[in-house]
């Protein structure tokens, strides 16, 4: 084919990419990009004295920093922000510490042992994915009723002597609550780069002499860092802004998180800015995490495309 | 006993029994709460007798006759079809754009639509709501926002699975139909879609299974009563119900969605099988 027949062809080409991607990115300016703009206007914006409605702002140079002084006060010692923000830093080490804790050894049985029972082990991974967070939270409230099984168990076990209130404002309740549903979004992530870790690897480890866990903690454990690293940030994200967990396994204020607080300021009307400016400060604190999680993934992603 | 544990070249039973530790804490509950669901009485915390009161019979509170019930799993069931028919074409031709699109233009765009995997949900219900309030007021909070929501965050998973199995096929088959005379149309239509028909059904099971699962836009962006998904109204009742029909309709929330993912998975292999292709599934859940 002539030179410049070749030349349109490609211009075509040019233009059916972009145009395929087109509708995807509009949709993505106007209900994720404007949305953002939004949270930063009503964050800088004033609260109307009368209605008491947010009024938003939307030229940067009139920004009223407002909201933000607030929250900046409440962060000082002995603010109300302080605790709360220590509190949720706290709950959300544990608990991805625990997943780590659980997530690890089940993913690594599965990918290494998995064998002819693999299939059915895979599906069990996969479960929870189909059973909604918050009907797994709704069975935790069933058993950790004051009459329910949990205490049955413990109290028939002698581990308690009479059943104890577990609804109420415990930390340990909101912590399980928290492990129990994010774990499986960890194994999965986990298992799924277990699976691809070179076996030749661990055989030659083992032939040279290292014990099962000496072989472990020298080639696998190494080789998984990136993956536990990405495993722990995408179950810390969530948990950072998850408010539901809480209300649902203690509803009282002294295990209140970030995002009760949010939930709180953005639907209790009056002072929606400090909710907004919340939501900011939140994206700040998290913008590293979620960069390095797209930085790992879009790395793993460039591996497959050669 | 000591020994049996610390048998070197043997099974790893610690592994095991903590594997199956694992599965059982992950799944009794679910299957304890399925249990109280059929209570005859009005605990949701101790077994008292086998009935489907609840469900069907109770003439005001089982999940038939209580219309806020029904009227949940309706509007969930309408949501998740709603998302799924948007953002699988909207996700694949994003895919398929971002993919073979060359340029910086094209690198940005590609970072900027992962974004909202990684965007704590209450970031996105937050700035969704406000915008309904404060610019596209033309747009009613209910349906029509939740629906946008669920497109809205959907759309990165889409990409994420239909970008693999693009990645994973390369751009030789459409060159070839290309160097054969197919305009470019022509070679997405007749080359690389038929290739890309598993990761599309993939995306639709995955689509499915996060909609009905979120709860934390579906409750911003809810108009009232009327709008709640069932997971909104697991959150609003979870600590107050007084009668086990909560639990059975979650219970049959997850029956439906097993079921329909079952339906699609079935799908999946059956057009995998004909396509004869590899796909990474457990990668395309753990996005």
């Amino acid at each position: 084919m002539s030179e410049p027949g070749r030349r349109g062809r490609r211009r075509r080409g040019a233009l059916l990419w972009p145009g395929l991607a087109l509708p995807g990115i509009v949709w993505l300016c106007l209900f994720f990009l404007v949305p953002f703009y939004v949270v930063l206007g009503v964050a800088f914006g004033t609260v109307d004295p009368l209605f008491l409605t947010p009024q938003p702002e939307w030229n940067p140079l009139r920004w009223d920093p407002q909201a933000f002084e607030f929250v900046w006060a409440g962060l000082q010692s002995g603010g109300g922000f302080r605790t709360v923000f220590l509190r949720t830093l706290a709950y959300v080490v544990i608990a991805v510490a625990l997943s780590l804790l659980i997530a690890y050894p089940v993913a690594y049985y599965v990918a290494r042992f998995g064998g002819r029972f693999r299939g059915l082990l895979l599906a069990g991974l996969v479960a929870p994915f189909l059973i909604s967070y918050l009907m797994r939270m709704l069975a935790w409230i069933n058993l950790l009723q004051d009459d329910g099984w949990v205490n049955a168990v413990l109290v028939w076990a002698h581990v308690l002597d009479a059943p104890r209130t577990w609804l109420d404002g415990r930390a340990s309740s909101v912590i399980l609550g928290l492990v129990y549903g994010y774990v499986p979004f960890m194994i999965l992530p986990l298992y799924a780069f277990l699976d691809r870790v070179d076996r030749s690897l661990l055989e030659a480890a083992r032939d040279l002499g290292a014990s099962r866990f000496h072989a472990f903690r020298l080639v696998t454990w190494p080789l998984s860092k990136p993956a536990v690293l990405a495993g722990c940030v995408i179950i810390a994200l969530p948990m950072f802004g998850d408010y539901y967990t809480p209300d649902l396994l203690s509803g009282s204020p002294n295990t209140s998180l970030l995002g009760n607080q949010i939930d709180l300021y953005i639907r209790g009307g009056q002072q929606v800015p400090v909710g907004a400016a919340l939501v900011v400060c939140l994206m700040l604190l998290l913008a590293v995490f979620m960069a390095y999680y797209l930085y790992a993934t879009s790395r793993a992603e460039r591996r497959l495309g050669r | 006993m000591r020994r049996w544990f610390r048998n070197a070249w043997g099974k790893p039973r610690f592994l095991i029994l903590f594997t199956l530790a694992y599965f059982a804490w992950s799944i009794v509950p679910i299957l304890v709460a399925v249990r109280f669901s059929f209570n005859e009485g009005r605990s949701r915390s101790t077994a008292q007798g086998w009935s489907t009161r609840w469900y069907w019979d109770d003439p005001d509170l089982s999940v038939r006759n209580d219309p806020d019930l029904i009227g949940a799993l309706v509007q969930s069931l309408t949501l998740a079809a709603i998302a799924v028919a948007v953002t699988v074409p909207l996700g694949v031709a994003l895919a398929v754009g971002l993919t073979r699109w060359r340029g910086r233009l094209a690198t940005a765009s590609r970072f900027g639509s992962m974004v909202p995997l990684v965007t704590p949900e209450i970031v996105m219900g937050v700035a969704l709501l406000l915008v309904f309030v404060h610019v596209f007021e033309f747009i009613p909070l209910g349906t029509e926002a939740q629906a946008i929501g669920h497109v809205t965050f959907s759309i990165a998973f889409v990409l994420i699975i239909v970008r693999g199995r693009l990645l994973s096929i390369g751009p030789e088959y459409e060159e070839a139909a290309r160097d054969l005379g197919a305009s470019p149309l022509q070679s997405l239509r007749l080359a690389l879609f038929p290739m890309l028909v598993p990761a599309v059904v993939a995306s639709a099971i995955i689509v499915f299974a996060i909609s009905m699962d979120d709860f934390v836009v579906s409750n911003y962006l809810s108009a009232g009563a009327a709008t709640d998904t069932v997971p909104v109204k697991i959150y609003s009742q979870g600590r107050t119900a007084p009668t086990p029909a909560l639990n059975a309709l979650a219970s049959l929330t997850l029956g439906v969605t097993v079921v329909i993912a079952l339906v699609l998975f079935v799908v999946w292999r059956l057009v995998r099988r004909r396509r004869g292709v590899e796909e990474p599934t457990a990668e395309a859940f753990a996005a």
